[in-house]
């Protein structure tokens, strides 16, 4: 049964269960709602809940546990042989799926029966060829053993399917029913109502919670498995980053080092930009500027934040880059060699990070009391006096906070990096040269043709994994310090 | 005799003056004029960068919006029409009457240049095609004037708004030296001019080689489907998240945990939730590459936390009275919620949940590792539910793929793409603006 038509019966049941529940509560009471323990909605809205929850919860803890009982039977079926010759147990279950799935097509478009494509197998036709016909491109022939796979893969989703809708749907009706019978005038409706929109509520609170074990269980498990191919020494200490590009691994190197140097470099220059302006532009908006200017420039600043990373990262390649190699290139100083290059990077992510700073410095310059300027200016300093011996030593954890903060964002940039740092992995002083990043390196590792299984793809998960340490360390670090250092001055 | 022995005055009183400044005066005035200075520079440093990448995009993007084209306006003859459908190489017949047409409204405006078949072909590509299979369709149009508008080459394109110039033009069969002669004289004729490119914005990607074909048409609507997505997900779930974190929530550790994930959740790079799409998503669950269902999924959890501080910024905002009225009248807990507090704090609500889908529309990192990139979007989706599960591109992993493209014909559509994107973004800030503005209460 389609899957729509799944949810669609279930969304009637308990649309009839509401209804039918609140008629039953209301008749219990002899049609005089004042009668009832809770408004009439609260019976039907009972009985709607209990059809619709524990069901689909049983349908989405039915549908993730599906793949994986498909997937090993279907593994069990296929000849050891198969898996172990050079290639991986993704690759080949993939080869299934795409079988299965052209299968599908055929059976759908009338190419084939439901019992042709059940029986069909490769001595009596070419299955390659006849999938073909309705538009389904293979790469290579399909082995015998790859389509008993399919087709054992096909009748398995099929009756789980079945079998799932069937028990759905099954758990749907026992639940309205037993809902149904209680909805009579004494039964507390609301507060059982209520109490399922808590849990529901609850539920959605812990979603970040999920997040974040779905962030760590994706990031350690594919790490563990790079660090069997490949040895954590060498990737943590290693200073040469060459990824072979055939994907079957054994040539690669794969060290971190040059990439946390160049994240490190241009996060570096990035903060030389960002942090003198973001800074003072905090200081003039908030100590001197009068309501008007502040206004008008506050907001136009922040517009800098609100504009994607993408635009930067194309200003980067396409303006900033060409404008210094005029500046630097060839033709002058012959220190760049091409546009894209930490200099470029960085002082495109510099101005991406102004809004960043100043605003996080401004709102930290607000929160120094009156009282402290008021005291300095009696004393006879002037302004600038105030806010470099009063306010900014007053503001500074908070100050500090916002560039770790800040610090934290550019380690994890990356359209700019991407388009505007170049590729190559360098460990070198010249700022004009092109140097790559953990980012720029996790993109170019996960959207190129290598193997899923071997290390050169799974490296950008030991590298997620580094990034997500580097990040998340930063910021616990950020909120340490505001915290530790904070002026409490009530 | 004691007098006597008086020293002197230590020193003499300064002489100073309240109407004149002392050195010491005059440097620190000099030293707060200068403190001053630095933050004014400061604030015109950002400005003027601000200024910079407007105007970068603005002048490198409006190309793209232009389309150059050539205009011609003939007559066929039936007999002309038989003929050439008698013929063997029928479009070869059509192209002749086509460069015929060309040559007689150059002489009628009194230009007179040579060109040849293949310079024809390099400037509009190959005109006869369109114009047969025009009057196979409207035979009734034989024998009336009719006037066709060809897309120029993306390279004629770059000639006309200064991209490729004589100097650095290098002949290839793409374009020769020789054709800027008969551009130049069509464009002195009238012929060839610039109009609106509707196909940028109505289109799909070309692929590789014709940047001149390129729009953006398709992976706009995979940007809304996925947008649809998170405005689906994110909204029920954030604003049930921040009602028990804000109004139920007790203070324990589950309570702690969860806040302290949010906000380290809102800290993690993008590209970290683009690895979890690809992991969770695409490999374990066996979710579509490039399904804007996918990339909907990852935006939602990147946006969730955005959403969540502000609606409890909003809920938080409304006052403790209204509660304790509603309590007070008999209403429960959830009652009180979901009947006064939730509808006080819906504009507040709607207003973070723009800004949120805003931040989500131009995010590209995530989509890059869950294969937005690698795809060409060609076609548009066939169905609704189509569109959320067949690949698709979206407007900034389209754009980024532009912009990767060894082709720099692309470049210009990747700015062009990114002045679609950003009036996208301004209109919905600036609605999230006016819906503050319009509804916002003080209390």
């Amino acid at each position: 049964m389609p899957f729509t038509w799944l949810i669609l019966i279930l969304s009637a049941i308990a649309a009839i269960g509401f209804l039918i529940g609140r008629r039953r509560a209301l008749k219990s009471a002899g049609g005089d709602r004042r009668k009832l323990h809770s408004l009439p909605v609260y019976y039907g809205a009972n009985v709607a809940m209990w059809a619709i929850v524990p069901a689909a919860t049983v349908l989405i803890i039915w549908m993730l546990a599906q793949p994986f009982f498909v997937n090993s039977r279907v593994l069990d079926t296929l000849p050891d042989a198969m898996v172990s010759e050079g290639s991986s147990i993704g690759l080949v279950m993939s080869d299934v799926r795409r079988v299965a799935d052209g299968l599908d097509v055929a059976v759908q478009q009338g190419a084939m029966s439901r019992d042709e494509a059940a029986s069909i197998s490769t001595e009596t036709s070419d299955v390659r060829e006849r999938l073909g016909e309705v538009g389904v491109a293979l790469g290579t022939g399909v082995s015998a053993d790859v389509l008993k796979g399919a087709q054992l893969y096909r009748t398995l989703n099929a009756t789980s399917s079945t079998l799932m809708a069937v028990l759905v749907l099954l758990i749907a009706l026992g639940g309205a029913a037993y809902a149904y019978s209680r909805s009579h005038a004494d039964f507390r409706a609301r507060n059982n109502v209520e109490r399922g929109i808590l849990a529901l509520l609850i539920a959605a609170a812990s979603v970040a919670i999920l997040t974040t074990i779905g962030i760590l269980f994706a990031l350690l498990f594919n790490t563990i498995e790079f660090f069997k191919l490949y040895p954590a020494a060498d990737f943590f200490f290693g200073t040469n980053w060459a990824p072979s590009f055939s994907g079957r691994g054994g040539s690669s190197d794969l060290g971190v080092l040059p990439l946390l140097w160049g994240t490190f470099y241009i996060s570096f220059i990035a903060l030389l930009v960002a942090v003198p302006v973001g800074l003072f532009s905090a200081i003039y908006l908030s100590e001197y500027a009068g309501p008007k200017v502040r206004s008008i420039a506050k907001p136009l600043i922040e517009i800098l934040a609100g504009i994607p990373t993408i635009v930067y990262g194309l200003f980067a390649l396409l303006t900033v880059g060409p404008l210094l190699v005029s500046m630097f290139g060839k033709d002058t100083l012959g220190w760049m060699q091409g546009g894209t290059a930490v200099m470029t990077a960085g002082l495109v992510m510099g101005i991406m990070l102004i809004p960043f700073v100043s605003s996080l410095s401004d709102d930290i310059i607000n929160a120094v009391p009156q009282a402290m300027r008021d005291g300095s200016y009696g004393l006879g300093a002037t302004k600038s006096e105030t806010i470099r011996q009063v306010i900014l030593p007053a503001a500074l954890p908070g100050i500090v906070g916002a560039i770790l903060l800040a610090a934290s964002r550019a380690i994890g940039e990356t359209m700019i990096v991407v388009l505007g740092a170049g590729a190559a992995a360098r460990l070198s002083l010249n700022p004009f040269e092109a140097m790559t990043t953990i980012t720029a390196k996790i993109v170019s590792q996960l959207t190129g043709d290598a193997d899923f299984a071997s290390p050169e793809a799974l490296v950008a998960f030991a590298l997620g994994m580094t990034l997500f340490v580097l990040t998340l360390g930063l910021n616990v670090f950020a909120l340490y310090i505001v915290r530790k250092y904070r002026e409490q001055y009530d | 005799m004691t007098d006597t022995s008086m020293t002197p005055a230590a020193a003499a009183p300064k002489k100073s003056s309240l109407l004149v400044q002392d050195a010491r005066t005059r440097k620190r005035n000099a030293a707060e004029a200068r403190f001053r200075m630095y933050g004014m520079a400061a604030i015109a440093v950002g400005l003027l960068f601000l200024v910079f990448l407007f105007t970068s995009i603005l002048r490198s993007g409006l190309p793209a919006f232009t389309q150059t084209v050539v205009e011609i306006e003939f007559t066929l003859t039936q007999e002309q029409f038989d003929i050439a459908e008698s013929k063997m190489l029928k479009t070869g017949e059509y192209q002749k009457i086509f460069v015929n047409a060309l040559t007689e409204q150059l002489n009628a405006s009194g230009l007179d240049v040579d060109f040849d078949n293949e310079a024809i072909e390099r400037i509009v590509g190959k005109p006869g095609g369109t114009i047969r299979s025009f009057f196979l369709e409207n035979p009734d149009r034989i024998g009336t004037p009719v006037s066709f508008e060809l897309a120029a080459s993306s390279r004629v394109d770059g000639y006309l708004n200064g991209r490729i110039t004589r100097d650095t033009l290098v002949d290839s069969r793409f374009l020769m030296a020789t054709d800027l002669d008969l551009v130049d004289a069509l464009q002195d004729a009238g012929i060839v001019k610039g109009a609106f490119n509707w196909n940028f914005i109505t289109g799909t990607d070309s692929g590789v080689d014709n940047p001149g074909g390129a729009g953006l048409g398709a992976s706009v609507i995979g940007s809304f489907f996925m947008m649809l997505v998170v405005l689906f997900l994110s909204l029920p779930i954030g604003v049930a998240a921040s009602i028990y974190l804000e109004e139920f929530a007790p203070k324990n550790r589950w309570t702690d945990l969860i806040e302290v994930n949010i906000s380290n959740l809102a800290a993690v790079p993008s590209i970290v939730f683009g690895i979890l799409g690809l992991a969770v998503f695409i490999q374990f669950a066996g979710f579509p590459q490039s399904a804007p269902l996918v990339g909907g999924l990852v935006l939602t959890l990147m946006t969730l936390p955005t959403i969540i501080i502000s609606t409890r910024a909003s809920l938080a905002a409304v006052p403790p009275s209204i509660r304790d009225a509603a309590l007070g009248v008999g209403a429960s807990k959830m009652q009180s919620v979901f009947h006064h507090v939730l509808p006080l704090a819906m504009p507040g609500i709607l207003t973070g949940t723009i800004i949120g889908l805003a931040q989500a529309l131009g995010e590209t990192a995530p989509l890059l590792l869950i294969g937005m990139v690698g795809f060409v979007a060609r076609e548009y989706p066939e169905t609704f539910v189509g569109g959320f599960t067949d690949a698709n591109s979206a407007m900034p992993a389209q754009i980024y793929t532009w912009a990767s493209r060894a082709d720099p014909g692309f470049y210009e559509k990747a700015w062009g793409g990114i002045i679609i994107l950003l009036l996208f973004l301004i209109t919905m800030n600036a609605i999230a603006v006016l819906l503050r503005r319009r509804f916002e209460r003080r209390w």
